[in-house]
């Protein structure tokens, strides 16, 4: 089922009023490209590479920044690569992590061929059976508002599907060097390079 | 025979105070049996039970990036599936420590252990990991302080083996 909501617009919607204390995950491809559009910041980290591993990153994240808020924002190729870490997650239940699938049931970034949402696999499902407490679909721009509110008072585990169009932007590249990414993000947590 | 459970995966813990472990993410493993259990029993260390081990090595990085250090236990037949993730590691320079159990090289029963087991060596040093081995108790110590410091020291990947000598081959006729 595709869905009619911009992906440029969404990400600038999720991100518009940001604090210091979001930390946000892009998975590679598109939704980085989203990201970097939306405006750069230290605070994000970029992925070019490490498809199924957006949502585990976000964990990892997650639990070593109790007080600080992540959202792991990715595309439904992504996410389906590593579907085993929405059960993994389910368990760890940190309160201050959100998943958010930018689906739009085709891999863009290699030509748009069909994925496995398009066909019918329902990722928020998913992501309910695995013990989310909350999930979201996110058809339309009162959803995707409410899902922007929800986003500075995260109070417990949340997954989003939001339903976005084919439309294929045209890419906008942020740093690539993987090291700097890692250094500025930690250098913005008040961490040593 | 000595019945006695090992001591070494106690001064593997041990070890893992020492350094700071927060995280540990697992596969259930019969030879990671006993820290595993450790570790879940541990109010400061977060056990996470992964649905494969790649996981692992993404939720190592996401740790590093919060500030925290984590480990991840496997069996050798999990490297297999670590691979494309441990670029990862690389492109970002991210520490990994991690120990395996290995499988397929000892008394091994079960041929279908072997082709994993035989290469997780050569593989892990492609993935430009640093790659250690104990065969005797005596050996897991020392060789867990020297992959802390390699892996958070160097920001590096660092694969510890753990023998199937020394964890002893597994009993299939109870």
């Amino acid at each position: 089922m595709t869905g009619t909501l911009d992906r440029r617009a969404a990400m600038a919607t999720l991100m518009q009023g940001r604090d210091d204390d979001l930390l946000v995950v892009p998975g590679l491809g598109s939704t980085t490209w989203d990201l970097a559009a939306a405006g750069d910041n230290d605070r994000n980290f970029y992925l070019w590479g490490a498809m199924g591993g957006a949502a585990m990153i976000g964990l990892g994240l997650a639990l070593a920044q109790p007080k600080k808020r992540v959202a792991v924002i990715t595309g439904d190729g992504e996410m389906l690569m590593g579907m085993g870490a929405l059960a993994t997650i389910g368990l760890q239940r940190p309160a201050n992590l959100a998943v958010i699938v930018f689906d739009n049931g085709v891999y863009g970034e290699t030509g748009g061929q069909p994925s496995h949402t398009g066909a019918g696999v329902d990722l928020v499902a998913v992501a309910r059976c695995c013990g989310f407490s909350t999930c979201l679909e996110v058809a339309d721009l009162a959803d995707l508002a409410d899902l922007a509110a929800r986003l500075p008072r995260l109070n417990g585990l949340l997954f989003a599907r939001v339903a976005i169009g084919p439309e294929e932007p045209p890419r906008v590249l942020p740093e690539r060097d993987g090291a700097v990414l890692k250094r500025r993000f930690r250098a913005a947590l008040g961490l040593a390079p | 025979m000595n019945v006695s459970p090992p001591v070494w995966p106690d001064r593997l813990f041990d070890a893992f105070k020492r350094a700071g472990i927060r995280q540990v993410g697992y596969v259930p493993d019969a030879g990671h049996a006993r820290l595993i259990e450790r570790c879940r029993a541990d109010a400061d260390i977060r056990a996470v039970a992964l649905t494969t081990e790649e996981e692992g090595v993404a939720l190592a990085a996401g740790a590093w990036l919060g500030g925290e250090r984590a480990a991840l236990l496997m069996q050798s037949s999990g490297v297999g599936n670590c691979i494309n993730m441990l670029s990862l590691m690389r492109s970002c320079r991210f520490p990994l420590l991690t120990f395996i159990t290995m499988r397929g090289e000892w008394e091994e029963f079960n041929p279908w252990q072997v082709p994993m087991g035989s290469i997780v060596e050569p593989v892990m040093k492609l993935c430009e990991a640093e790659v250690l081995r104990a065969t005797t108790p005596d050996e897991v110590a020392p060789l867990a302080e020297r992959a802390v410091q390699q892996a958070f020291g160097e920001e590096r990947v660092v694969a510890v083996l753990l023998s199937q000598q020394l964890i002893g081959k597994k009993v299939w006729v109870k």
